[in-house]
């Protein structure tokens, strides 16, 4: 039997820390984050969980001690946010080439400047390309859940890559609701313990890990994170599966919500899928026929399989929470047009750049989207596919 | 989506408009509902106003947005009256309950663009008589449950006690007191037009 509570999102990722009961974590505080370490520091001062934890001086300075601590062989976790990831930038590409699977909690926050707490997706999106694995949630359920999921994603011999699970900031991180939580025996059981092949602490194989890495070599291991990076999108949907047989949660590579027989549809990650959700709810009622797909899998990015979902559609809108400032579009859009334009799917697809900087994201403006798409459908015509939503002019 | 009850609370910073709501999500929780409590965070700071909300229903919620057609609104402060559009969007079939022991007449001439139900509370007083200090939130808690009806009054109370008792576990001498002002709160809402 699951158990029945209301956490925050915040909660939610540091109780799924305290039934992990990593070896180490380390953190540098960081609104909307800062909960995440201020809670589990709490269950290392009372003994219920047995970690290291390592207050350190700097985000840089917790990812440096997390990669230490990998490599010597411990599992290790951190969170952050925003400008707090940016600091660990040049940390978050060792970790990854240096295959650690860190699993880090990153509570989405707009980076500066200026200056902005509240949520957009502009520090994942600044990180897209380091070599993480990079999971997004809708709710609290989503966070804690990806998050046990994390290790045995991370870990996994075919893998074996840093792993992040991100939340929307304030709009989940901040927000008492509903979950239900997997008894810790159980949690214990479905994470396993962590038994790295190779690790700097074993005196029977002594390694040297992060030397120097000429043009004789890179390229191929490069190559090997690329290969592990595609290999992991299979691992994802075992482990998957596992949890789905514990708690009966159902998780894929993305989330397809009245998606089949739709005409028009959303693309988006974290919060807006939900409420999206709704809207799609009573326009299904006015007999018009929405659907979405919620991004679960952002990073390996599951391009062949979106297309194939997508072909049937007449109109797609694809909701980017980070400007790319490229002039083309953001990164999702270009991500989910190249992998239509590869698999020969064929549906005219626009573009919105919305909730930067924490802007609300109303029901309202969703219906507009979708007002916006079955004008498309009709006309099949694309004026502008690079959009705003909820920009005041 | 007719189960859906929302409520929006306008406080200031300092007075416990955020812990109020995060209470009700927590006794409505405790009652079998799907609950949300979420706070808008700004530039808090004592005195500032602050906005929170709470999402209650039988049926598991998805949205996530900040509520603009409450079904009620809870005033914590009622100088907020004269600076806030407190009943921005407020279903005239809700109501409004608000912390005051302004006339009816003014409160009325106020409000006179909502054509829902008026309640008022002086939370002031019921705070001072049971706990000796001014914390509205408390008085205000009582007063929503008892418009709002989202559960039974001892419901209600019977939860509290077993929140105070947790919460307060470093101070149980203050859970009487706060027994006491839900219990005169409940009494002491009234209805105005």
């Amino acid at each position: 039997m699951s158990i029945r509570e209301r956490l925050s999102g915040n909660e939610a990722v540091a109780v799924a820390m305290k039934q992990i009961n990593p070896d180490v974590v380390a953190a540098f505080p960081i609104t909307p984050s800062t909960e995440i370490p201020q809670y589990f520091s709490t269950f290392v001062s009372n003994g219920t969980v047995d970690t290291e934890f390592v207050a350190v001086e700097s985000e840089h300075s917790a990812m440096s001690a997390c990669i230490g601590a990998e490599a010597a062989g411990a599992r290790a976790m951190t969170a952050t946010s925003a400008n707090g990831l940016s600091l660990m930038w040049e940390m978050i590409y060792i970790a990854s080439s240096l295959r650690l699977p860190i699993v880090m909690s990153l509570v989405n926050r707009a980076v500066s400047g200026p200056l902005n707490i509240h949520n957009d997706h502009s520090d994942a999106m600044g990180v897209r390309d380091s070599g993480w694995i990079m999971l997004f949630s809708e709710n609290n359920q989503e966070a804690y859940d990806n998050t046990l999921m994390a290790h045995r994603i991370a870990e996994h011999k075919d893998v074996l890559l840093p792993l992040m699970v991100c939340q929307d900031g304030f709009i989940t991180s901040h927000s008492i609701e509903n979950i239900e939580l997997v008894e810790d025996d159980k949690v214990k059981e479905f994470v396993g313990t962590y038994k790295p092949s190779h690790y700097l602490l074993n005196n029977k194989e002594p390694i040297a890990v992060g030397p120097l890495d000429l043009q004789a070599y890179l390229f191929e291991h490069k190559y090997q994170q690329a290969e592990a990076m595609r290999k992991a999108k299979e691992v994802i949907l075992e482990v998957s599966k596992d949890f789905e047989k514990l708690t009966g949660r159902k998780y894929e590579l993305f989330e397809k919500y009245k998606l089949d027989d739709a005409e028009i549809a959303i693309i988006c990650m974290n919060s807006t899928a939900g409420t999206t959700k709704s809207v799609i709810d009573k326009l299904r009622e006015s007999g018009v026929k929405a659907g979405l797909l919620k991004i679960r899998v952002f990073r390996p990015f599951p391009a062949e399989e979106i297309a194939k979902e997508l072909s049937h559609l007449k109109a797609i809108a694809v909701l980017d929470k980070a400007d790319s400032l490229n002039a083309v579009g953001g990164a999702l859009f270009t991500d989910i047009t190249s992998a239509m334009f590869v698999n020969s799917c064929n549906v005219p697809t626009v573009n919105y750049i919305y909730g930067i900087g924490g802007r609300d994201t109303k029901e309202s403006d969703i219906e507009s989207v979708f007002v916006d798409l079955q004008n498309i459908a009709n006309t099949g015509k694309i004026d502008n596919p690079y959009r705003y939503l909820g920009l005041r002019k | 989506m007719s189960n859906l009850v929302e409520i929006r609370w306008h406080g200031r910073g300092g007075q416990g408009a955020k812990t109020a709501s995060l209470l009700l999500a927590d006794a409505a929780f405790n009652t079998g509902k799907y609950i949300q409590g979420f706070p808008e965070y700004g530039p808090e700071r004592m005195g500032a106003p602050i906005t929170a909300y709470n999402r209650i229903s039988n049926t598991p919620i998805t949205v996530h947005s900040n509520i603009y057609e409450p079904d009620y609104v809870v005033v914590v402060d009622d100088s907020l009256l004269d600076c806030v559009p407190v009943t921005a969007g407020l279903k005239s079939t809700g109501a409004i309950i608000i912390n005051t022991t302004q006339d009816d007449s003014t409160l009325k001439s106020k409000l006179k663009d909502f054509d829902g139900d008026i309640y008022t509370i002086d939370a002031r007083k019921v705070s001072l008589e049971t706990l000796g200090k001014y914390f509205p939130n408390t008085p205000m808690l009582a007063a929503i449950v008892k418009v709002s009806k989202i559960m039974s009054e001892e419901a209600f109370l019977a939860d509290m006690q077993g929140s105070f008792k947790h919460k307060f576990a470093k101070k149980p001498e203050v859970i009487e007191g706060n027994m006491k002002a839900l219990e005169m709160a409940l009494q002491n809402v009234k209805k105005i037009n």
